[in-house]
């Protein structure tokens, strides 16, 4: 009984083994295809087939074996140099792998080898090794290459990948009845190569890292998870004892967990590489088959990122890859006639950019169709005419994560049915992370994934609103802003109900979270001043207004059932140091929520629209804006938005001033213009009053907006006809009242004349 | 079927085949979830797991709760998830078999029709046989 425990465990670790090198095979022989330094790789290659045979021998596996004598003949003599290696014998090569794969998933899914014909991919090989040349076709016909691949997730769970250095794949196994076949010496393997690679002479190296079963990291991960939230548990006791050796013993254990808790996170972080490995082979048979030429350039493989997140990330960049090598490379010779190298290049890159990893999947490919995209999403029934008009072209792209896109010409066998991309964005924002289409330098394109390095434990902030306690991912914080009712008073402006609050210059949205949340209003003394969040999501700021801040605490994400799944504000649970349950805020949902991320604007803008008409209230709020020193008030309910612009996105169109909002172009007008003063452009960010309805939109540039204030019954004398100007008194004072809307008609009737250029 | 864990739900007796029950808890601390449905009473910490506590009385769209509900948890299994169902009271369990179904009369109301299909009569009594897939299915 024990033997035949012993024998399996031969078994396994062999599997194991054999899995974890063909993957290096596979990387390794495209190398070579490429151009790769041969002689050390050709060794290393011949080795690992070497073993494989050995052990395949001693354990019986008579037709791996074979095949694997077969192919290990053809690379001696490449090794040797009697034979260059072509492309039919790197065909023939990588069918070899695949048979072995083959094999090896039988005995893994049976005991043993219980089927397939590789008689004639023997004979080839071995005719190759003869130096004869062998037709191409029967390649089709071999049972190799109609062999369906081992399946990842198989490989996967026998392959603790990114634990051990690649160099333990043939390193000597425990047992010794298996190494003696299993491993010859390096000196009789290869008498003609001086040095061995560093692995093999430096044992120390491998018994530095021990394999270890995924499952059980996992497990180890959730219990350092439980401890954590012991020890908040423990802390929030300590935080009311005095007895000074219980406060010791617990601060030792507060500093010992937090120790384990980022040791047993580094053990399960990999590098990224660690499934970059079939890439290169993914990329090569994809370009046989489309009949182009592709290389794929990677850098970075060596960020690491937790395993749960690799996991989920393997099939979307796979994705990504066939993606861009079926529609962004194009054809050699459509390249060749744009003047560009037959070859195309897909670079593969991962970085790390404020606490997060990009990976980024960029082709030098004809790049993105906009015009294509906007007809298909309108054919397809994705969008509207209307809206199209309305999305610029970074939006227009982000059309082909929509289910059900598509703008491949043609169904090919790679990809164009139409689903995929809408799949890459879903499995990405499940773990946290973000995808997005970028055109790519020189005319290619770019996906970006933005991905959290875990998901286990984060640090957040616990807030409270109308008494409730949430936690905000620290992720999403960047800064924290305590304001006293004075700084209340002048830092935060209200137009048409939505706060805004002057952040060292910059408008950003305030999101009240109890209002947000529909929590009943609590009653808040006003000289406890205001506390608000400054989040970013999407790439947009927004404030976040809170009751109170109450801590920084690192807490375990759990997961929320099914039936909560569709509220987008939340990104999951925690359990606090009490014991009760506080749920985590999604930031980017909550954005969505309170409509201030880019996407639900336009959706925004329409509410907008609806509710901008007059007011008919005898109080009429006034928005006070400076040119130099003359003030000018713009009644509210015609200001769409208040935004702050970079100067540099000013572009000029038929001599005045415009500016893409929206997917629109919108013509600026300086008021210090209107006012008849000089006006020279400066630097730096310009502050705009922005009003759009239906066909018109105009953004007032102003120096400063200085003031949102209410007029009881405020008087108004009407200007002269077609004047933009009426007179009003606002705080005892004969103000000049821009009719906004007049000046956007103006400039829509025709186009930028009447308000003069500049 | 075997065995059913009855509860009381106002005024009516329920039972839920006992093999679908978890176990049965006292009013637990709640953290509500703002902005779910109102079926969602709130979240509790079952033991470091975080479990959603559905308030059947919501979903029979019965009065959200008078004085004899003592909020008692009877935590459930459906497939992969685990809910608590927010019950006024528990009661025994009791031993039955197949003959004791029937088919829930169509002049039950639609809402017990889509929860409950079938019922039980006892010697004394009627059980309303709630099925817990359909109470969480019909949260998503």
């Amino acid at each position: 009984m024990e033997q035949q425990d012993e024998a399996d465990e031969i078994v396994q670790e062999f599997l194991t083994e054999s899995f974890e090198g063909l993957d290096q095979l596979d990387r390794e022989l495209v190398e070579l295809e490429e151009g790769g330094e041969p002689t050390s790789r050709l060794a290393s290659i011949f080795r690992t087939i070497h073993s494989m045979k050995g052990t395949a021998g001693f354990l019986g596996y008579e037709r791996l074996e074979k095949v694997a004598h077969a192919g290990e003949t053809l690379l001696a003599k490449l090794r040797d140099g009697k034979l260059t290696l072509n492309k039919p014998i790197a065909d023939s090569l990588l069918q070899m792998v695949d048979a072995v794969r083959d094999l090896l998933t039988q005995v893994q899914e049976s005991g043993a080898e219980t089927g397939g014909d590789f008689d004639q991919l023997v004979e080839r090989l071995l005719a190759l090794a003869e130096g004869k040349a062998v037709d191409a076709k029967p390649a089709a016909a071999t049972p190799a290459a109609v062999m369906p691949a081992v399946k990842p997730e198989l490989i996967e769970e026998l392959v603790p990948d990114g634990l051990l250095p690649r160099a333990t794949t043939s390193a000597p196994v425990p047992t010794p009845v298996q190494s003696q076949p299993a491993e010859p010496k390096p000196s009789e393997l290869k008498p003609s190569e001086p040095k061995a690679p560093a692995g093999r002479t430096a044992p120390a190296v491998i018994e530095a890292s021990v394999r270890v079963d995924v499952g059980l990291l996992d497990r180890l991960m959730n219990l350092v998870g439980e401890l954590v939230l012991a020890r908040n548990q423990l802390l929030t006791f300590a935080a009311g004892a005095d007895d000074p050796s219980f406060l010791a013993a617990t601060q030792a254990i507060n500093h010992i967990t937090s120790e384990l808790q980022e040791g047993i996170m580094k053990t399960r972080m990999q590098p990224i590489g660690s499934i970059w490995g079939r890439l290169p082979r993914v990329v090569r048979d994809l370009a046989s088959e489309l009949g182009k030429q592709i290389k794929l350039d990677t850098s970075g493989a060596e960020t690491e990122l937790d395993r749960t997140i690799i996991e989920a990330i393997r099939d979307p960049l796979t994705h990504i890859l066939r993606n861009a090598a079926d529609h962004g490379v194009e054809m050699p010779d459509d390249r060749v006639a744009k003047g560009k190298p037959s070859q195309g290049t897909i670079r593969l890159r991962a970085y790390h950019e404020s606490g997060k990893v990009n990976v980024e999947v960029s082709d030098d490919g004809a790049g993105i169709n906009v015009d294509r995209i906007r007809e298909r999403a309108i054919e397809r029934g994705i969008i509207t005419r209307d809206a199209a008009k309305l999305m610029n072209d970074s939006k227009l792209a982000g059309l082909i994560f929509e289910p059900g896109f598509s703008t491949a010409q043609q169904v090919t066998n790679v990809s164009g049915r139409g689903v995929g991309m809408d799949v890459v964005k879903t499995n990405i924002e499940r773990i946290g992370g973000r995808a997005e289409v970028l055109p790519g330098e020189g005319g290619g394109t770019t996906v970006r994934l933005k991905i959290p390095l875990t998901l286990a434990i984060v640090s957040a902030l616990i807030v409270n609103a109308s008494n409730q306690r949430f936690a905000i991912p620290q992720v999403n914080l960047v800064e924290l802003v305590w304001l006293d009712p004075n700084q209340m008073a002048t830092q935060v402006d209200e137009v048409r109900g939505e706060y805004l609050y002057r952040l060292r210059g910059n408008l950003i949205p305030l999101v009240h979270l109890g209002r947000v949340l529909n929590l009943p209003s609590v009653e808040r003394d006003p000289a406890l001043g205001m506390h608000i969040l400054v989040l970013q999501a999407d790439g947009r700021r927004f404030g976040l207004v809170v009751d109170d801040v109450l801590d920084n605490e690192e807490i375990v994400v759990k997961p929320l059932g099914p039936e909560l799944k569709s509220l987008r504000v939340y990104a999951g649970a925690t359990i606090r140091g009490d014991g009760r349950v506080a749920l985590i805020l999604d930031v980017l949902g909550l954005a969505h929520e309170a409509h201030v991320v880019l996407e639900s604007q336009l959706r925004g803008r329409d509410a907008l629209r609806r509710t901008t008409g007059p007011t008919t209230a005898a109080r009429e709020s006034v928005l006070l804006c400076r040119a130099q020193q003359e003030r000018v008030a713009i009644p509210l309910h015609m200001v769409t938005r208040l935004e702050e612009i970079d100067q540099h996105v000013v572009e000029r169109a038929a001599g005045a001033e415009v500016v893409q909002y929206h997917g629109e172009i919108m013509p600026l007008v300086r008021l210090g213009k209107l006012l008849g003063q000089d006006v020279t452009a400066g630097h730096g960010p310009i502050q705009v009053v922005v009003y759009s309805e239906e066909e018109s939109s105009v953004g007032l540039v102003v120096d400063e907006v200085e003031d949102i204030i209410d007029e009881e019954g405020m008087s108004v004398r009407k200007g002269k006809p077609g004047s933009l100007f009426d007179s009003a008194v606002v705080r005892g004072k004969v103000t000049d009242l821009l009719d906004l809307r007049a000046l956007a008609d103006a400039g829509a009737e025709t186009p930028f004349a009447a308000v003069g250029s500049f | 079927m075997g065995q059913l864990c009855t509860f009381y739900l106002d005024g009516s007796r329920f039972c839920i085949d006992v093999a679908m029950v978890q176990e049965v808890l006292k009013p637990q601390p709640m953290t509500e979830v703002p902005l779910a449905s109102a079926r969602i009473q709130g979240l509790i910490n079952l033991r470091g797991r975080i479990v959603s506590a559905i308030n059947l009385r919501k979903c029979f769209g019965m009065d959200p709760g008078g004085t004899d509900s003592r909020d008692m948890n009877v935590v459930v299994r459906v497939g992969e998830s685990v809910v608590s169902l927010i019950v006024d009271q528990i009661g025994d369990v009791v031993e039955v078999d197949e003959q004791q179904f029937e088919r829930v009369p169509d002049t039950l109301n639609a809402k017990f029709c889509d929860l409950v299909q079938q019922i039980c009569k006892l010697p004394n009594d009627l059980l309303l046989v709630l099925d817990p897939a359909r109470v969480v299915a019909g949260m998503e």
